[in-house]
């Protein structure tokens, strides 16, 4: 079966806050899925009842066609689970307690010793297996708990922001690891680092408000951006405003924007009609007019942004109705 | 025929070797030694129960040779150290989230419980076996009747597994060990006055006399003296066992309502 992961309308109340609020997910073998959100979206909600740590009040999970609700044993054997925050138990060794889930998940002798140390290569704890988990460094602490996720080899990954708290090389390392084992499982990442969405998923939904928000490609997210595919340049001041007609003559711009004027130089942003790429026209324009451009970039449009213009809506349905947002990003 | 049976039982063996249960009591047991808790623990249990056989029980001057005044202040000094024990069973697992990690792996809720219940409840057992100098003393001094004494251990432990079910409950309903503890051994003393004026007075002004007398029958202090006397009756073996099964359960329960938090 090719979608390891489902969901299906899950809901979740504490008191009278619905931290998930119907959310329906599937997740195939391949594919690594990001979570985003802000803090308290319901982000980890939804991966602790995906991962049978918390009973949905409405909804189901399947698990490579098991139901997590009726066969939850089976279900979680499935499952390689980084929990937030990467618990462990502090006063055992990283070996042991690599041992201790490596016991529980069902392997001894030799198959043990392999998997507990393939787990330890993968996610280069070898040097300090022997030290008890409370004196490690925050970096390695993930790590552990990350060794103890993938130890089993799992179908499914579901991992709670597995690089929060470790250093630009750290990270590499982690998404790197992603990376290698994408092809054969289904993961789900969540963070809100959303540069680790464009290097690692293939697909991300944000979540606000315990619901689905967007859902699509970091490209698909980009592309709701108002200045997806705008070019941005710098000129010197005096060939500005000619620089500034010739590029409204262009058919393919909708609108040029003054960015800033500082120190004689001119920043000018050319933004596009649609979803055309106007970088080459720009460019055979300001070839053809001789027109001395000192820096011409195109303007991808930042995930940050569409991040905040998604998650910072006053009303629950913003993102749909704003005509503003709307009008420009979409179409 | 012999073979058979030894191959079965070494079958069985491994099996419990391997069980989930088995995995999470040793994983526990060993975490007591780890830390410095388990030796401060054993040294004030084995110092604290000799203490009192010598000094308010004047072990010397009564002139016995018998343990009865070292069993008989064991209610008192459980009913400190066994909460003790028990504070961090689950309030800890919840406090550092590992809760999480425990309840997420491929064991059910009651395997998990059962082991950790179990690796508090031999850790108490080294304990209280690490007292056999009290046992040799006795018996160098005159000759007791050592079927008492091995009866008076085994409702020593098992009157502490009793206590300890009642603390793990509690812990389970809290992240803060502290309160966990004042709770557990504010219960744990009712449940040993249960046969006196201080308990029974409150609930003879208005319950009827059974619940009275059922609340009379739950103490631990007339089981407990029953067997210290030599006499482990039935009724007090299922006494015992059933109230640690009863607090397992409500154990299992509050886990399950209390993980989210």
């Amino acid at each position: 079966m090719a979608e390891l992961i489902k969901t299906d309308q899950l809901t979740k109340r504490f008191g009278n806050i619905a931290a998930v609020n119907g959310i329906s997910l599937s997740v195939k073998k391949g594919e690594v899925l990001g979570f985003l959100g802000p803090n308290g979206a319901g982000k980890s909600t939804t991966m602790k009842i995906i991962t049978g740590f918390l009973e949905p009040d409405s909804g189901s999970v399947v698990i490579n066609g098991t139901p997590m609700a009726q066969q939850p044993i089976k279900a979680k054997q499935q499952i390689g689970y980084l929990p937030e925050g990467a618990p462990a138990y502090g006063d055992m060794t990283a070996e042991a307690f690599l041992r201790f889930i490596a016991q529980i998940r069902g392997f001894a002798g030799r198959e043990q010793d392999y998997q507990v140390h393939q787990a330890a290569d993968k996610t280069g704890l070898n040097s300090v297996l022997q030290q008890s988990i409370e004196t490690l460094s925050k970096g390695y602490k993930r790590r552990v708990g990350l060794a103890q996720a993938i130890l089993h080899d799992p179908d499914i990954l579901i991992l709670d922001e597995p690089t929060d708290g470790l250093d630009p090389n750290q990270k590499h390392q982690v998404r790197t690891l992603i990376e290698e084992m994408a092809a054969a499982k289904a993961i789900i990442v969540s963070t809100h680092i959303l540069e680790e969405v464009e290097a690692v998923c293939t697909r991300a939904v944000v979540i606000d408000k315990g619901r689905i928000v967007a859902d699509g490609t970091a490209e698909d997210l980009m592309r709701r951006m108002p200045y997806h595919n705008a070019v941005a340049l710098r000129v010197n001041d005096d060939a500005a405003d000619a620089l500034k007609t010739a590029l409204q003559d262009l058919g393919s711009v909708a609108r040029v924007e003054e960015i800033s004027r500082i120190n004689g130089h001119v920043r000018l942003r050319a933004v596009p009609n649609g979803q055309s790429t106007i970088a080459g026209d720009i460019a055979a324009l300001v070839r053809d007019r001789s027109i001395a451009v000192d820096e011409l970039l195109v303007e991808r449009g930042k995930l940050d942004e569409v991040f905040r213009e998604i998650t910072t809506s006053d009303t629950v349905t913003a993102s749909e109705t704003s005509p503003g947002t709307a009008g420009s990003s979409g179409n | 025929m012999r073979n058979v049976l030894w191959q079965t039982a070494s079958a069985v063996l491994q099996k419990l070797a391997a069980s989930k249960v088995s995995i999470i009591f040793w994983r526990e047991f060993t975490a007591y030694f780890n830390t410095t808790l388990a030796y401060v623990f054993v040294a004030i249990f084995v110092a604290l129960t000799s203490a009192f056989a010598f000094y308010l029980g004047n072990f010397f001057s009564r002139g016995q040779a018998d343990l009865q005044v070292f069993f008989q202040y064991h209610p008192w000094i459980y009913l400190i150290l066994v909460p003790a024990v028990a504070m961090r069973l689950w309030a800890e697992e919840r406090k550092s989230g590992t809760i999480e990690l425990l309840m997420t792996l491929p064991i059910t809720p009651i395997q998990a419980i059962v082991g950790k219940f179990l690796a508090a409840w031999a850790f108490l057992g080294v304990a209280l076996i690490l007292t056999f100098p009290m046992w040799i003393t006795v018996n160098y001094l005159g000759n007791p009747d050592n079927g008492v004494i091995f009866a008076s251990y085994i409702g020593s432990l098992l009157m502490a597994g009793a206590f300890l079910s009642i603390g793990s409950f509690i812990s389970a309903l809290t992240k803060n060990q502290v309160i966990a503890f004042i709770v557990s051994a504010v219960i744990c003393f009712l449940f040993v006055m249960s046969s006196y004026p201080l308990v029974l007075g409150f609930f003879r002004t208005w319950a009827p006399g059974f619940v009275v007398a059922g609340i009379e029958s739950m103490s631990f202090l007339e089981h407990f003296q029953q067997i210290t006397q030599g006499l482990i009756t039935l009724a007090t073996l299922i006494f015992y066992l059933s109230v640690i099964a009863f607090f397992l359960f409500a154990n299992m329960l509050a886990v399950e309502q209390k993980k989210a938090e």
